[in-house]
């Protein structure tokens, strides 16, 4: 019996992803359970098993295809009489129909979905059909009325008709984009001035290549060309000195190694700012501009960015201050290994209340991260180096360890005192880690 | 030819191009190339040039004016005016009035038509002058998005740059592999107009509407045409209530209508081509004929134009994708008329032209309409536009039918021509105008003012009120209006009363 397999609802909302790899073929056996595909959604990377198991009688999707949930992926030719080896005979022979599983509240897939496009992969899409744009009622308006809505940017199928069977005249036209303008005034003024820039012709002056950003990379550039355009930051820097952490976590290192981690500088950052958080909890705070309210969180989960091949990933450390620093120096060894290795899911990304991003490992004396909105601070790490340091007491210059950091915060919550007060906390805490448990 | 001075898109440097034609340097650039000079191409060459775009226009033929006017819509309707006269003069004996039978003079009538052609192409040729659109003869082909390489008629091989290009390479004539018999007794729409002599007998194979049209143009100028059709009836895809009207004209005027039957073979023999056929339950059947015209649809001219070196798309039946504004996935091309989908008529070819050259100077504008009229020019005429009882009855949607038989109207019993039909599918919430049916003598005059009801949304109330002038046949829009509301003043429904 032919069954098709779809994409499964991949929960958190996931609408669609990017495949990435097809992993079985045409006229292949699979088991039920085998991964078929690997897709990428907006921050993860998910491989995605068939639900069934038999012979693959076809194929639908190509690596770098876009696939909806409840999309046809594959056709099985499921063997009823002929159980898969791996099957335990308990089970009945022939698995459920693959009907989108856990589809449940969210109700079968629309019916409007096409099966996958068997065009190939690398051709742009078909334009739309003018027909086809075109179902149910034709809208009731003249010609004239429509061009003129098209012309002044109004859709013309919002625009409610006064006339008999609800024909729409000119005027309905122009007094519904009078009220659209007025709502839009009302709600204030827009960035004036602010326009999308024209790119320019660059083959002008040289041969160019276009390629289409990978989900990661478009969801990146938007996320944070939103935290830049909202989050009024301020960065204030110092430096700590590590001469004497840096001899004690040489000296304790081995020990760390023998749980499975590595005691690196994050992850004692990562427990010096989640005692920080909690002598400033506004740090740990996210602001609600539609009704006006700062919302503190009663958890402290930090983020750490990751560089991959693939670009830019934060996993999040859960309950950071419930944690100790052998504990946090094991996941973050082992989320760090996830990250680059594709296999972190969405939820291992989501719900943090700070970040910290350590440039070190590279270098650079120092460096202003951009806030992670909601959240609305985030601690930079440069490359600590030895400087002269001059000690009043014995009138001389010392070699000592600093280590750079920088807090960018989002000013709408946090005064610029405070903001100095924090990183201080922090560099005090570097050099004397005893404070912590004043 | 299309020499162009500048690929700046200023309006202003158009107009400097015009000049420089004479001696200066030329580029071969032009910011719009209109490949194909049909009526789809043409308009879109003129609105361009009339926006104030340099254009050039590249077509096989001498001057402008594609199939429709050297092989199709023009030529057609002129041989189909002299058939409706010979018809007309033979109904004249139920009026008293006898001419005796008709002397006729095929090279005549061939000139004449020619001449037809001749005027309106040659008319074309002089708007193309006068509006300095380069124009040249030739066949083209896209070596890139933004070139093309021209073969000329003229010999020789150019190539042309440009920053947009419509595409309006239109169709041609479906060939069955089945049906292909090389032979002169074999004819296709462009083979039957050229009206070589008046055969005998004739089989038109293909009861759309090419074949129907040219079946009655032959069979009014005498020769015994027999029609077969696939499907289980004529004119496949329009409302069957309409069709029945001219079906049963087209029983006397034809010898004989074959439905749900195929072409087997053609095979030469002696003096014809012998046809085999197979009915649906019928066995085999043969039959004899001095001439075949193949008349089983039309496909796009979308080959050997290059496309593979641009990104613009090729469905499987040969129609290149396009967007709302005719763009096609290369956004440098357009493509307009036939190439660019159903329904393959002329008059959705040029407003596609107009909207694609607006687009291109940077208009905001769409090809959106809610009706394409279709007329078949048979005897009697179909038209209709908008929704159809089809269409309705496919989507399952409930629209109301208001009919008024042409029985009831004065000014076709006075032309003796009482069968017809006139209705108007309604949708029964709002009273609006959806679409509308019109079978009967003109109706393809008649439906235009179908088309600006739907396109302006009218209700049926509108075309009530609306005072149509007596006796005109138009009356019978406003009477199926009226009819909607239970009661037209000639037309007694006795439920309702």
């Amino acid at each position: 019996m032919a069954t098709e397999v779809k994409l499964p609802d991949l929960g958190e909302n996931i609408e669609s992803g990017q495949v990435v790899n097809v992993f079985v073929l045409e006229g292949e056996t699979i088991a039920a359970d085998q991964p078929m595909i690997e897709i990428e959604t907006d921050k993860a990377t998910i491989e995605v098993p068939s639900s069934v198991g038999g012979k693959v009688t076809k194929v639908h999707v190509k690596a770098s295809e876009k696939v909806k949930v409840g999309q046809v992926i594959l056709t099985v030719e499921e063997r009823a009489e002929a159980p898969p080896k791996e099957a335990r005979p308990e089970e009945p022979p022939r698995k459920e129909e693959p009907a989108p599983p856990k589809a449940g509240e969210k109700g079968p897939p629309s019916p409007k979905e096409e099966p996958a496009p068997v065009a190939p992969a690398e051709k742009p899409k078909m334009p739309e059909p003018a027909a086809a744009a075109r179902v149910g009622e034709p809208i009731p308006a003249a010609p004239s009325v429509r061009r003129l809505a098209r012309e002044i940017g109004i859709d013309i199928a919002k625009v409610p008709g006064t006339g008999p069977g609800r024909r729409i005249s000119e005027e309905d036209v122009k007094s519904y984009s009078r009220r659209v303008n007025a709502e839009q005034e009302a709600a204030g003024p827009s960035f004036a001035g602010v326009r999308a820039e024209k790119l320019p012709d660059f083959a002008k002056w040289g041969a160019v290549e276009r390629e289409a950003m990978s989900n990661i990379r478009r969801k990146t550039a938007e996320h944070l060309a939103y935290c830049w355009a909202t989050v009024p930051h301020v960065h204030q820097f110092d430096k700590a000195d590590i001469t004497d952490l840096e001899a004690w976590r040489k000296r304790v290192s081995p020990k760390v190694e023998k749980a499975g981690g590595k005691l690196t500088i994050t992850a004692i950052a990562l427990k010096i700012v989640a005692s920080a958080l909690k002598a400033f909890p506004q740090f740990n705070s996210s602001v609600d501009m539609e009704s006006n309210e700062i919302i503190r969180k009663k958890f402290i989960s930090i983020g750490v960015a990751v560089d991959t091949d693939r670009g830019l990933l934060v996993p999040v450390i859960r309950d950071v201050d419930r944690k100790s620093l052998v504990e946090l120096s094991v996941e973050l060894t082992q989320v760090s290994e996830k990250a680059r290795s594709k296999k972190l899911t969405l939820e291992d990304m989501q719900g943090r209340t700070f970040t910290i991003s350590n440039l070190g490992g590279i270098g650079g004396t120092n460096f202003t991260p951009v806030v992670n909105a909601p959240e609305v601070a985030i601690l930079g790490i440069a490359r600590g180096a030895f400087e002269p340091v001059y000690d009043k007491e014995r009138g001389e210059f010392k070699a000592r360890l600093m280590l750079p950091l920088s807090l960018g915060y989002d000013h709408r919550v946090i005064d610029g005192a405070d903001g100095a007060r924090f990183l201080r906390w922090v560099v005090e805490a570097f050099e004397d880690p005893l404070l912590m448990i004043l | 030819m299309g020499a162009g001075a500048s690929g700046h898109t200023s309006r202003a440097n158009s107009r400097r191009w015009g000049r420089l034609r004479e001696g200066e340097e030329r580029m071969n650039k032009t910011q719009v190339a209109v490949i194909g000079g049909g009526p789809g191409g043409y308009v879109a060459a003129f609105r361009a040039a009339d926006l104030g775009l340099q254009v050039t226009l590249i077509d096989l033929e001498a001057n402008p004016g594609g199939v429709c006017l050297y092989r199709g819509c023009i030529p057609s309707k002129a041989l189909l005016h002299v058939a409706g006269l010979l018809n007309e003069a033979k109904h004249a004996a139920n009026w008293g009035i006898a001419f005796g039978e008709p002397k006729i003079d095929v090279g005549k009538l061939n000139a004449w038509k020619k001449s037809v052609v001749q005027k309106m192409t040659g008319g074309l040729g002089e708007l193309t002058k006068r509006r300095k659109i380069a124009y040249v003869q030739g066949r083209a082909k896209f070596l890139s998005p933004t070139k093309l390489t021209i073969v000329k008629a003229a010999g020789g091989v150019e190539e042309l740059e440009f920053e947009h290009a419509i595409l309006a390479t239109g169709s041609r004539p479906t060939v069955l592999p089945s049906l292909t018999l090389k032979s002169p007794r074999v004819l296709d729409s462009t083979g039957a107009l050229e009206l070589k002599d008046v055969p005998k007998n004739m089989l038109v194979v293909g009861g759309g509407y090419i074949g129907l049209e040219l079946g009655t143009v032959y069979a009014s100028l005498g020769t015994k045409v027999s029609v077969v059709e696939m499907t289980s009836g004529l004119l496949p895809g329009a409302d069957r209530d309409l069709v029945a009207y001219l079906a049963r004209r087209l029983s006397t005027l034809f010898e004989r209508i074959m439905l749900d039957t195929t072409v087997l073979s053609l095979e030469e023999v002696k003096d014809g081509v012998k046809v085999t056929f197979k009915g649906k339950e019928d066995a085999e059947s043969e039959g004899v004929f001095e001439k075949v015209l193949i008349s089983v649809g039309r496909r796009p001219n979308s080959g050997d134009l290059g496309l593979e070196n641009t990104k613009a798309q090729v469905d499987a039946r040969g129609f290149v994708g396009v967007d709302l504004q005719r763009r096609t996935a290369e956004p440098t091309i357009f493509a307009i008329g036939d190439i660019a989908g159903e329904p393959m008529l002329a008059h959705k070819a040029s407003h596609e032209g107009m909207v694609a050259a607006e687009v291109i100077a940077g208009e905001k504008v769409a090809f959106e309409p809610h009706a394409i009229p279709a007329v078949v020019f048979t005897d009697p005429e179909i038209a209709w536009c908008g929704l159809t009882d089809t269409q309705a009855a496919k989507e399952g949607r409930e629209v109301k039918v208001a009919k008024f038989p042409w029985g009831a109207s004065g000014r076709a019993t006075t032309l003796d021509r009482n069968d017809g039909l006139t209705k108007l599918l309604i949708d029964p919430k709002t009273g609006r105008v959806l679409g509308v049916g019109i079978v009967g003598y003109g109706a393809g005059e008649l439906i235009a003012e179908g088309v600006l009801a739907v396109e302006m949304a009218a209700l049926a109330t509108d075309l009530a009120l609306t005072i149509h002038p007596h006796p005109t046949l138009s009356e019978t829009m406003m009477e199926a209006a009226e009819a909607f509301f239970g009661q037209s003043p000639h037309l007694w429904s006795a439920k309702r009363g």
